[in-house]
Formats: C-alpha cells, sequence, structure tokens
C-alpha cells in the first residue's frame, strides 16, 4: 500500500462525502472560461471534443458519399465534373479513414478507459489536449484545401507515380500527404497515452484477467497504430521528399519504384482497417454483456483472438497487391494468411453468438445495433474470404464489389457498433438518456438502408463496373442497380439525420439517466453521469471482472491519495497492486501553442522546404514552455 | 437473404448485353474463376444463413429478459467454451480447404503457354497503344483501343505503363493485371466464343479513368488471319479530291505531329495509331461508337466529349473538318 509520507498534506481518508467530492473537483476542474477551455487537460474534455470532431467530418464524408451516389444514379450524369468527383471520391475515403474512423476510436478510449480501468484522468494528459489540437488542425487543414479546389484527387491511397510531382503537379497531393502526417501524430501520442493507462494507472486488484474486453481491445488497438504508423510515415514523408525537394523514392527511371508505395502504404493499411475494427470488437463486447445481462462468454478466447487478429494483421498486405504482377506461389501463401484472420474473428463471432443464446436479451437500441452488426459483418467478413483468394480478386478487385466489401466491414464492423455504443454511453458523458423510439427508427433506418444501399454492388462489381469511375455509359446495364443503390444510401443517411436530431432533442430534454442506466458491471458506471472531473471520489479496489454485478457490497476504494493537488495512483502491470502516487498535470495552454506552432511547421513545409528551418524554433519554443519544470513536487511513493 | 434474390433476378439480362461481365464468362480462366467463385459463395452463403440462424434461434429461445444479472453456469461455460473451440478448429478447417481451392484455380488460371500469340499493350493516360509483336514483320503492326484475336489460341500480352499504373481487364475472358510504371507484367488468356467483350482500365489513372476502355474482338481463326494481314497493310492514299485534301489537312492542321499514319508522312508518336482507325468500333478509347457524326464531335472538341484528355481542341473550319472526317473514315 501506499507509504504514509511524513507531510502534513491532507490525503482522502482526511475527508468525506460531500467534502472530499467538493475538494477534489475543486482540484481537478478544468478552469473556466474560453481560455480555461483552451487548457483543458481533462480526458473527458478531450475526449468529448474528439467525439464530436469526429462525428463532424463523419458528417461532411458522408455529405460527400451522397453527392457521389447522385452523380451515379443514372448513366452519363452531369452533376459533378470528373475533377470534381476524383477530389469528392478522394476527400470522402480519407476524411472516413484518417478523419473519421480512426478518431473516432481513439476518442471513445480517451473518454472511456480512464474511467473503464479506475483512475482520475489518462496518462500523459497534456500530451492527450496536443493530440486533439494535431488532429483537429489537420481534418481542417484538408478540409478547408478542399473549399479552396486544393483537395486531394489521387485517391486515398495515392498511388505513385500518379501522385508524384510528374503526373500531378498541384499541391494536391501535398495536402493529402501532410494531412497524414497530423493524423500520424495525433494518433500516435493517443496510442502511448493508452498503452501506459491500461499498463499502469488501472485500480488496484484490477489484475490482466479483470480488464473489461472494451479496455483489452483499445489495448491491443493501440499497439496496432505503433506498429503500423511507422510505416504511412515512411511512405508518406518520402512522397511529400521525391515531390518538394526532388528525392527519388518512387521514380522508376531513376532506380526507385512505384510498388515500394503500395508495399508502404498497405503494410500500415491493412492493419489499419483492423484499427478501426477492433475498436468496434471492443465495443460490441461491453454493450452484449450489459444487454444479454451476462459476462461475454470465453473472456480468454476473445483475448486471444484480439491478440492473434493484431499480429495476424501484419502478415496478410500482399492482398491489396495480387494484381501487381508478384509470383504466383507467394501470392497464394497471402491467400492462406489472409483467410486465417477470419479464424480469431470467427472465434469471437461465436463467443458472442453463445453470450446471446445464454442470456436473457433486453432489446434496447445498443443491442439492435449489435444484432445488426453481426448479420452484416458476418457478411463482409465472408466476401473478405473471397476477395483474399487470388483468382476471384483478379476479377472483383478495384470494383464495386470491393465497394461493397469493404464497406460491409467497415460500416458492419465498426459504424454500427460504434452507433450503439452512442446510445450505449450518452447517458454516461451526457447525463440523459437517447430516446428510445426514436432510437428503434434509427437502427431500422440504417439497417435497410445501408444493406439496399451497398448489396447491389456486389452485383454491380460482378457484371463488371470499375471504381473510382465518375460516370458510365447507358448500355452497360449498370444504372437500375446504381439507381437501387443511391436510393439505399439516402435512407442510410436518414438514419443519421435521426440520429442528430435523437442526440439533440436529448440533450435538452432527455430523461435524466442516473449512474448506471443500463445496470452495466463496469466502472465507469460506479460514478456519476456525467462523471465529475476527479471521476471517482476514492479510487475503487477491484476483486472481480464485472465489478458492479458480482462484488455485492459497494465498491471497496483505496484511501490515501492527495486532496491538495492532481494525483494518481500507479499500479504494477500484471497485479496492478499500487505503487506510487504520481502528481498528474494540471491544465495548461502550452499543448495548444506547440500544436499551432507544429501545423505553421507542417503547413509552411508544403509549400518550402525552408519551413522545415524557420519552423523550428516557434516548435522548439512551445517545447521549453510545455516542459518547463513545475514547481510542484515530483512524484512520490 | 430475400435482398440477395432481386439482384440475382437481373443475371439474364446482363448475360444478353454480354459485353463486360464475370458473371458470362467466355474464356478459358474467366471460366474457371468463376467456378472458384462459386464453390466459395456456396461456402459463404451456408455459414452466413447458419450464423443468422444460431443467432435467430439464440434471441428466440428466451423471450422473458432479464432485470438481475444472470448467475453463470460452470456447466455452460465449459460447454460452450468447448463448442466455441471446435467452430474454431471448424474455421480453420474451412479455410485451409478454400485455400487450397484457390491455388488450384490460380494454377489453372495463370497457366502459361509457349506457344500464345503475343501482343503488348501499353497504358497511357487514357487509352490503350496496342502492339502485335512477332518475329515476321508481317505480322507485327500498331493499334489502339481495340484488340482483335483468334478464339481457341491462347493470347500473351505484355503489359507497360507509358505513365501512371493502369489495370488491363476484359471480365468475360479473364481477370485483371497493372500495367505499372517502369515493370512489365503479363497476361495469358483464350477465348472460347466469338464475340464482342468489352474492357476497361481498372486502377485510378487520373481525370478521365472513366474513360478508358477498349474493345476486344474474338474471332474465328480464319477471320483473325484476314483482318491481320489487312491490318498490316499501310493506309492507302486517297484518290477523289476531298479524301486528298482531308489527307493533307491532317498534316497541315497538326493532326499528324501526334497521331501515324502508316505509310504517309503522318508519324506522331503521342496519340494513337490511326493507319485503320476507321475500321474500330469505337473512338477515344471507348467512350463512343465509331459512326460519322461521334468523328465529328470529337475532332471539332475532344475536351468536350472527354475533358482534360491529352487530345487539344485544333482550330477548324468547318469545310476542313469534313474534309478530315472523310478522309478518316477511309483508313479502314
Ligand atoms: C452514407 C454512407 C456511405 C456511402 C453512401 C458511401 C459510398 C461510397 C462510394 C459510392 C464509394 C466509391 C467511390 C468510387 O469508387 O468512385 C465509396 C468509397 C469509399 N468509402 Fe464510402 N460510403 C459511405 C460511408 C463510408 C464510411 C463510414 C467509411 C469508413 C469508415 C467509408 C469508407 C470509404 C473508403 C475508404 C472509400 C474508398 C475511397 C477511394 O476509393 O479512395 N465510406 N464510398
Ligand atoms: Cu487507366
Amino acid at each position: 500500500m501506499t507509504q504514509i509520507a511524513e507531510r502534513r498534506e491532507l490525503r482522502d481518508d482526511g475527508l468525506s462525502g460531500l467534502q472530499l467530492s467538493t475538494r477534489l473537483k475543486n482540484i481537478w476542474r478544468t478552469p473556466s472560461g474560453f481560455f480555461g477551455a483552451l487548457m483543458s487537460v481533462d480526458h473527458k474534455v478531450v475526449g468529448r471534443r474528439y467525439i464530436v470532431t469526429a462525428f463532424v467530418f463523419l458528417l461532411l464524408g458522408g455529405i460527400l458519399a451522397i453527392v457521389m451516389r447522385v452523380q451515379l444514379a443514372g448513366p452519363e450524369k452531369t452533376f459533378l465534373s470528373a475533377d470534381k468527383y476524383n477530389q469528392i471520391f478522394t476527400m470522402h475515403g480519407s476524411t472516413m479513414m484518417f478523419l473519421f474512423a480512426v478518431p473516432v476510436m481513439e476518442a471513445f478510449a480517451v473518454y472511456l478507459v480512464p474511467l473503464m480501468v479506475g483512475t482520475r484522468n489518462i496518462a500523459f494528459p497534456r500530451l492527450n489536449a496536443f493530440s486533439y489540437w494535431i488532429f483537429l488542425f489537420g481534418g481542417c487543414f484538408l478540409w478547408i484545401s478542399f473549399a479552396l479546389n486544393v483537395g486531394p484527387d489521387v485517391g486515398w491511397f495515392a498511388y505513385v507515380p500518379l501522385s508524384s510531382l510528374q503526373y500531378t503537379p498541384t499541391k494536391r497531393p501535398d495536402v493529402w500527404a501532410q494531412m497524414i502526417t497530423f493524423t500520424e501524430v495525433a494518433a500516435l501520442a493517443v496510442a502511448v497515452e493508452i498503452i501506459v493507462t491500461v499498463f499502469k494507472q488501472r485500480a488496484p486488484g484490477m489484475t490482466l484477467d479483470r480488464i473489461p474486453l472494451f479496455v483489452w481491445a483499445m489495448l491491443v488497438t493501440a499497439f496496432l497504430v505503433m506498429f503500423a504508423m511507422p510505416s504511412i510515415m515512411v511512405a508518406s514523408t518520402s512522397l511529400i521528399l521525391d515531390r518538394l525537394v526532388n528525392t527519388r523514392f518512387y521514380d522508376s527511371s531513376s532506380g526507385g519504384h512505384p510498388l515500394l508505395w503500395q508495399h508502404l502504404f498497405w503494410f500500415f493499411g491493412h492493419p489499419e482497417v483492423y484499427i478501426i475494427f477492433i475498436p468496434g470488437t471492443g465495443m460490441v463486447s461491453a454493450i452484449l454483456a450489459t444487454f444479454a445481462r451476462r459476462p461475454v462468454v470465453g473472456y480468454p478466447i476473445v483475448i486471444l483472438s484480439l491478440i492473434a487478429t493484431g499480429f495476424l494483421s501484419f502478415g496478410l498486405w500482399v492482398h491489396h497487391m495480387f494484381v501487381t504482377g508478384l509470383p504466383q506461389l507467394g501470392a497464394g501463401l497471402f491467400t492462406a494468411s489472409s483467410m486465417l484472420i477470419a479464424v480469431p474473428s470467427g472465434l469471437q463471432i461465436f463467443c458472442w453468438l453463445a453470450t446471446l443464446w445464454d442470456g436473457r436479451p433486453v432489446y434496447r437500441t445498443p443491442l439492435l445495433f449489435v444484432i445488426g452488426f453481426i448479420v452484416i459483418f458476418v457478411l463482409g467478413g465472408l466476401s473478405g474470404v473471397m476477395v483474399a483468394s487470388v483468382p476471384i480478386d483478379t476479377q472483383v478487385h478495384d470494383t464495386y464489389f470491393v465497394v461493397a466489401h469493404f464497406h460491409y466491414v467497415l460500416i458492419g464492423g465498426a459504424v454500427f457498433p460504434l452507433i450503439g455504443a452512442v446510445y450505449y454511453w450518452f447517458p454516461k458523458i451526457t447525463g440523459r438518456m437517447l430516446s428510445e423510439s426514436l432510437g428503434r427508427w434509427n437502427f431500422w433506418l440504417a439497417f435497410i438502408g445501408f444493406n439496399v444501399a451497398f448489396f447491389p454492388m456486389h452485383i454491380l462489381g460482378l457484371i463488371g463496373m470499375p471504381r473510382r469511375v465518375y460516370t458510365y455509359t447507358a448500355d452497360m446495364d449498370w444504372a437500375h442497380l446504381n439507381l437501387l443503390s443511391s436510393g439505399g444510401s439516402v435512407i442510410f443517411a436518414l438514419s443519421f439525420a435521426l440520429l442528430l436530431v435523437n442526440v439533440i432533442h436529448s440533450l435538452r430534454s432527455g430523461a435524466l439517466a442516473g449512474d448506471n442506466p443500463w445496470d452495466a458491471s463496469t466502472l465507469e458506471w460506479a460514478t456519476p453521469s456525467p462523471p465529475p472531473p476527479q471521476n471517482f471520489d476514492r479510487i475503487p479496489i477491484v476483486k472481480h471482472r464485472d465489478p458492479l454485478w458480482f462484488d455485492n457490497e459497494s465498491l471497496p476504494v483505496v484511501a490515501g491519495l492527495s486532496v491538495e493537488r492532481r494525483e494518481v495512483l500507479l499500479t504494477s502491470l500484471a497485479e496492478a497492486e499500487p505503487q506510487i502516487r504520481e502528481a498528474s498535470p494540471a491544465p495548461s495552454i502550452w499543448p495548444l501553442l506547440t500544436a499551432i506552432a507544429t501545423a505553421i511547421f507542417f503547413i509552411g513545409s508544403i509549400f518550402t522546404p525552408w519551413a522545415v528551418l524557420w519552423g523550428t524554433p516557434p516548435m522548439a519554443i512551445a517545447l521549453i514552455g510545455w516542459f518547463w519544470p513545475a514547481k510542484t513536487r515530483e512524484d512520490e511513493e | 437473404m430475400r435482398t440477395a434474390l432481386v439482384p440475382f433476378a437481373t443475371l439474364p439480362l446482363a448475360a444478353c448485353a454480354g459485353r463486360q461481365s464475370v458473371l458470362d464468362p467466355q474464356g478459358l480462366q474467366s471460366d474457371q474463376i468463376l467456378r472458384t467463385f462459386f464453390i466459395f459463395l456456396i461456402v459463404a452463403a451456408v455459414v452466413w444463413i447458419a450464423v443468422v440462424i444460431v443467432l435467430c434461434v439464440g434471441m428466440l429461445r428466451r423471450k422473458r429478459a432479464a432485470g438481475q444479472p444472470l448467475a453463470l453456469h460452470q456447466s455452460f461455460e465449459r460447454t460452450s467454451g468447448r463448442v466455441v473451440f471446435v467452430l474454431g478448429v471448424a474455421t480453420l478447417v474451412i479455410v485451409l480447404g478454400l485455400s487450397i481451392v484457390s491455388y488450384a484455380g490460380q494454377r489453372t488460371v495463370f497457366a502459361k503457354d509457349e506457344n500464345a500469340l503475343t501482343l503488348k499493350i501499353i497504358g497511357h493516360q487514357w487509352w490503350w497503344e496496342v502492339r502485335y509483336e512477332d518475329d515476321s514483320p508481317n505480322k507485327s503492326f500498331v493499334t489502339a483501343n481495340e484488340i482483335r484475336i483468334p478464339i481457341g489460341q491462347p493470347v500473351k500480352v505484355e503489359l507497360e505503363s507509358a505513365d501512371v499504373i493502369h489495370s488491363f481487364w476484359i471480365p468475360s475472358l479473364t481477370g485483371k493485371m497493372d500495367l505499372i510504371t517502369g515493370q512489365k507484367n503479363e497476361l495469358q488468356f483464350t477465348a472460347k466464343t466469338p464475340g464482342v467483350y468489352r474492357g476497361q482500365c481498372a486502377e485510378f489513372c487520373g481525370l478521365q479513368h472513366a474513360h478508358m476502355a477498349f474493345a476486344v474482338l474474338a474471332l474465328p481463326p480464319d477471320e483473325y488471319v484476314r483482318w491481320r494481314d489487312k491490318e498490316n497493310e499501310s493506309a492507302k492514299s486517297p484518290t477523289e479530291p476531298l479524301g486528298k485534301q482531308g489527307e493533307q489537312l491532317f498534316r497541315a492542321r497538326g493532326c499528324a505531329l501526334c497521331h501515324t499514319v502508316r505509310g504517309t508522312l503522318a508519324g506522331g508518336q503521342l496519340g494513337p495509331d490511326l493507319t485503320h482507325v476507321a475500321s474500330r468500333t469505337t473512338i477515344a478509347a471507348g467512350t463512343l461508337p465509331m459512326t460519322t457524326a461521334t468523328l465529328g464531335a470529337w475532332i471539332a472538341d475532344p475536351q468536350h466529349i472527354k475533358p482534360g484528355n491529352t487530345m487539344p481542341k485544333m482550330p477548324l473550319q468547318s469545310d476542313e473538318l469534313i474534309a478530315i472526317i472523310h478522309y478518316l473514315e477511309q483508313l479502314k
């Protein structure tokens, strides 16, 4: 246990009830006012901003999707020019992948992981704030460029040599590549925070086998980010260098090779889809347990599957390159390794089915989305097994079949769980319930709209429609199915409009939630909704995997943390035994200033290499400000 | 499942059009791929239906919702653990089985024949240069955006790119293969039945990627030989005045800077070879059917029909345009 130091500092064992709560609140709260808000390092404030921002990008990306569907609804439509269409599908893909899907998952982790592991703030809270600002600036940079007609137009995987200076002499690919840099930095920062939070800040007693499945999922995701991002970093940096200072990484006429780009990109790009999907599985596990009224069957199997998925996801990038002229046997082996990932994914599905089978399900909106997830995702997974086959892929690669496939896995595997998660955690985050009847409408519109929009695309691909075409001729027999698909996507879009209505309406007049409206089992439900700045008045002690269900007494707690300054409890990695009390940083404006300096540096450098020089001093100054030794005492045991 | 049936009802229709469909195989390779595909499709359908049935039964078997979290029964946990394990092993067996099926199909699809007829295809933004190459010069010539091949004989295409990456795809005959800058790829296929098959670029290659198609005419062997011999000839110079004027304007107005017409002084290399342009079925890489009207529209303003393509709008008087079209129409 924590040792009592011989100081006369006030600890939480010296106070009780309301007094303790108020004191802690004052220490941990975000300063008031506009500037206070800019200084916030509270993981809940940052997480909330992150979530809202990511959803704004979902909305923007979704609007682009509808615009594309309007253009494709009939043959030879002139609603969009070729140039606009190409910018739009690139913006849609890049926004959805880099500014919505990955960040929104991280955002939920930033908000929920500290609560779920029973600590007061995320590890490295200032880095966390910095990460949000960088993400925000990167996203705005991309969208402002698009508004100025400098939106990227080379696809979300920006293949060279099309994206090279020779074939795209505008600034558009630079914008794309630098937006990647922004999101990389933001994602890596969050990954580090999550890993350290989970490893070192779990509540005492939360041993490795008592960590909630959602937290496990986010931990595995964080490791994927750590190992996948460097690859895209190398790729996009070399691209920028090729474009700006005439290096020749990808130039085949001087010894470079365009396939190098594809290898680097997909070594990142394939794990990327698991970076999106694995958090989805974590959400599914959390929701399923609560509404099936029992823990998920096979906790160790689910965790091992997550880890196996993580490892396998790095061994199959080549299946994106089956038609680049690879050696046949090598390609065949990547077929097998790609299909192998069906095993851990399958195991998880089986565990979830068993959970529903044994449970006594309560059909609330979050559970509906999980059921929709199973139906859709399994279909997407199976079409994934198809495209993993080399001969089949030579036909369907780069067609609408693949567009259908990856929307089934991305929307089925991540967006459905995510919307379920919104319904599930909204009460915790805002203190109010979302409307259940709107929720049902939302689900059915989404489920039907989604399938009507995307199922026909499988057939379109098979009857020869390539992806990324801005139009097609009337004699191609693609018109009916395209019209059907466009109709479906409007229904699908309506379901999101309904979600927005529900959120706005419930924020004002939703039913009050109380601490634990769903009678769920994990620690985030042990604190008020919305949680106070300090999260918990006293850090709980965990004795069970589902503490709120099976610890029949009220939660036991540890005592001994300071109530005069921000302190978190560090525990050991495996057994979560208390080790030391560590000071947690106070609000600060420096992360924002550093982010601004970094943004100037990044954006400047696409216009002149000299920005790398004159951009450095402001960044250095900001970092010095950030790391200026604070007056608070250092960590104590 | 009902959503699945509706689109399949439209399949026969697609088959009639028969131009560009994986589901309408007319080649040895596309046939094999479709067989592999159907095996996968059946397995996938069975698995998906099984999952949905288990899901539905699981949801329906206990109607009463529980308020309290359920007490766990050791026996259920143990059995379900075992069932999940067995299903995991079953999944493994299925995917290994499918991998083998896939590899067997792959071997057939990519089997090589040394005696194949060889052509070289070079991708350009946004058209296809087609070079028939043979040891004997009277079987070697250059054309564009249209390939004629004999049925029943393996054809080998060597794929290269003049600029960015493209992908060569004739769904009715075989799967696609990329044309990669600085790399040589090849693809073999054999057409079984005579017909016109449409192919299309499948790798995003810039502004007019959507308008980068081509036609494949699979012909009975004797017809193919007749076409080849004709294609090999140089263009015949027109004899009547309008044609002569057209030929002259073709050079004077700059067309010849980019286009070749064999047997004349026109020797440009930037655009498609036009020696026998009038015998082709489409213009502008499958963008429009070949007719007098479309030819005229194209030459009058190529940027209107295919914005951003490399061919500029040439300043032509309408009588000049008529003469040029008249000339081109004789290039059969
Ligand atoms: C309203 C919902 C959506 C609709 C109607 C939709 C529609 C489309 C369409 C039609 C394309 C193909 C564009 C083309 O090939 O020309 C496309 C591409 C894409 N979509 Fe979506 N989409 C939706 C949501 C999403 C979501 C939620 C994600 C990711 C989480 C996503 C990720 C992508 C990606 C990565 C591409 C590829 C872009 C590229 O080719 O560079 N989409 N989408
Ligand atoms: Cu192309």
